[in-house]
């Protein structure tokens, strides 16, 4: 190495082309980041295998168990089957996506690439936007193609109980999946860009996720009400329900807008940061 | 070109970067020397964009870092912490930067080529020792064949044949005319590499000028002398118009003569020698010198800085008091 190295100049010829940092390149450069680490691997076939996993699962144990249940819980299954098909499923899943949202940004702090990546595009928002980009669509890509084999499935093995349809007014239950799925990855990506922080980001968004949206519900009057409804996390995932929770206050699609804003504010923070804050 | 007006960082109450001004010119490696902490990296991040400077301004041929269309062919820069994903490997690590700025598959390959990591640059970078991540580094910079280039402490983790190499490779990017910008700790490699330096030291630019001046104006020689009868001895040499410094060990510092002369008066004037050394006094010393109010972190003694010679920044004792009135008779005889 040392006798070539030692008389090597560098490539005299100009022949790297225009070099300009444009969104299309940017995008390119975030797509080809995330599919050149394992995390993001890991983290989708651990959505993929958990979330087609559970689809057959809870149908499965329902249907075996169907003599033992309860009128309650039978009469449940026939007012909402899709939603016992893909809940389990999604309360597994969204955690996977969430984990990898957070990565995305994060461990660009952690790692210190986010020194490299500023270099190459040092217009941040412009990066920012390119990532939340490459990688929503990256989700709701996969989401949708669970969604719908997961539907299949559990139609399936549902099928001696109840036959379920698709038609135009559940449909939306089952692409609600991807889209819900899509915002939350954005979501955690912010809270990843916000926190820079792995560990710190990734319990923060799991408690809010598994503990804080559903012990709000607990607070007494009409608080308690607003304060579950406008959760972001519970906000959002009412666009897979047919029904909506109690003491729910708007509609599915409303709450998947209130998801929506809350990601969108978030998100103009966090690009804000990160112009003022130095990488 | 790059250029540096009342550059200012300010932590807290810390400046760690303080009105700095110095502009870095194409086709010579610039060194950029200063103690640990003295505001290097620092200033290093802010000319790239990675740190807001608190006041002041930094641009890159005219414009500041953030505004570059293609910065990747403007700049080239090795940081000093690993700034890449331990989980992707070489490769994909400069794949990522090309894509950014539409650079070709083929530059990946050149400079990985060139710095010399072809049979890992499929594995993780994670796993690479230090000297190899500073070339893949290296490459990074190299990657968008920049008129510029910056390494923030390059031979760190570098063995010797890679100190060599990079020696060779930044004075090589200097003579294709390119604007090469170097910092370190360590003297003895600026003196090495640097065609000019800029010393920086808690934040302040202490000096900024070309090698050879800064060589010609630190590097300072003396004659030590030994003699049981120093009290004697003393104003003998200072009638010829050398420059006496009795230390306080007993020792004479004589300058600008040569220790045969001084030798030559002794004998004459029948007096006695222990010892008659010439000291040249290194660009190390001359560095520590001129950053001796600006080190943050003091070793325990500072007396003891592995100078030839004891106290190396403050030991230049007291110039001898009796700036004895020319006695022609003592010179007379001598001659």
């Amino acid at each position: 190495m040392a006798a070539r190295d030692s008389v090597m100049t560098p490539i005299a010829t100009r022949d790297a082309g225009t070099g300009h940092a444009h969104f299309g390149r940017l995008l390119l450069a975030e797509w080809t980041k995330i599919r050149s680490v394992r995390s993001t691997y890991w983290s989708l076939i651990a959505l993929i295998i958990a979330f087609l996993f559970f689809s057959w699962l809870f149908p499965y144990l329902t249907v075996v168990n169907w003599k033992q249940a309860s009128p309650e819980q039978q009469a449940n299954l026939y007012l909402d089957p899709i939603g016992s098909i893909t809940g389990s499923g999604l309360f597994i899943g969204q955690l996977a996506v969430a984990v990898l949202g957070v990565m995305v940004t994060a461990s660009e702090y952690s790692t210190g690439m986010i020194r490299s990546t500023l270099l190459a595009s040092p217009h941040r928002v412009r990066m920012l936007a390119a990532k939340s980009i490459v990688f929503t669509l990256l989700i709701l890509v996969i989401g949708e193609v669970i969604a719908f084999l997961g539907f299949f499935i559990g139609r399936q093995t549902f099928k001696s109980l109840v036959s379920v349809d698709l038609n135009s007014g559940n449909v939306r239950e089952v692409f609600g999946v991807g889209l819900y799925l899509a915002m939350l990855g954005l979501f955690a990506l912010v809270v990843g860009a916000l926190l820079r922080h792995v560990a710190g980001a990734i319990t923060g968004i799991v408690a809010l996720l598994l503990v804080i949206s559903n012990l709000i519900q607990l607070i007494p009057g009409r608080i308690g009400k607003y304060l579950y409804t406008y959760e972001p996390t519970n906000a959002g995932f009412v666009i897979t329900a047919k029904r909506l929770p109690d003491n729910f206050l708007i509609s599915s699609w409303q709450g998947y807008g209130v998801f929506a804003l809350w990601t969108a504010v978030l998100w103009a923070l966090a690009a804000y940061l990160l112009v003022r804050r130095d990488a | 070109m790059i250029q540096a007006t009342e550059l200012t960082k300010r932590y807290g109450t810390r400046l760690a970067v303080d009105h700095a001004d110095f502009t870095v010119a194409p086709g010579k490696v610039t060194g950029f020397l200063g103690p640990n902490g003295a505001g290097k990296s620092t200033t290093m991040r802010m000319i790239l964009g990675l740190d807001r400077p608190t006041s002041g301004s930094v641009t890159i041929n005219g414009v500041p870092y953030h505004r570059l269309a293609a910065p990747l062919r403007e700049v080239g820069a090795l940081l000093d912490a690993k700034a890449v994903h331990g989980g992707r490997s070489a490769y994909n690590h400069l794949l990522v930067l090309a894509k950014a700025n539409g650079l070709p598959r083929s530059r990946v390959d050149a400079v990985i080529d060139l710095v010399g990591l072809h049979s890992v640059a499929g594995k993780r970078s994670g796993g690479f020792s230090l000297g190899m991540g500073q070339r893949l580094g290296i490459a990074a910079a190299l990657l968008g064949d920049p008129g510029i280039v910056m390494f923030d402490e390059p031979v760190n983790g570098l063995d010797p044949e890679g100190i060599l190499w990079i020696r060779n490779l930044m004075k090589a990017l200097a003579a294709e005319g390119r604007t090469v910008f170097v910092s370190s700790h360590l003297m003895s490699e600026m003196a090495l590499t640097a065609d000019h330096l800029v010393v920086i030291g808690l934040g302040r630019i202490l000096a900024d000028e070309p090698m050879a001046e800064f060589i010609a104006k630190n590097s300072v020689s003396y004659v030590r002398v030994r003699s049981p009868q120093p009290a004697e001895l003393a104003p003998k040499l200072a009638l010829r118009g050398w420059r006496v410094e009795r230390q306080p060990d007993e020792s004479l510092h004589v300058y600008d003569t040569q220790p045969a002369q001084i030798g030559d008066v002794a004998g004459a004037e029948g007096l006695w020698l222990h010892e008659l050394t010439l000291v040249q006094s290194s660009l190390e010393e001359a560095f520590m010198r001129l950053t001796a109010g600006s080190v943050e972190y003091h070793a325990g003694q500072s007396d003891d800085q592995g100078s030839p010679d004891g106290p190396a920044v403050a030991g230049w004792g007291t110039p001898l008091e009796s700036q004895a009135p020319q006695a022609p008779q003592v010179e007379e005889r001598i001659q």
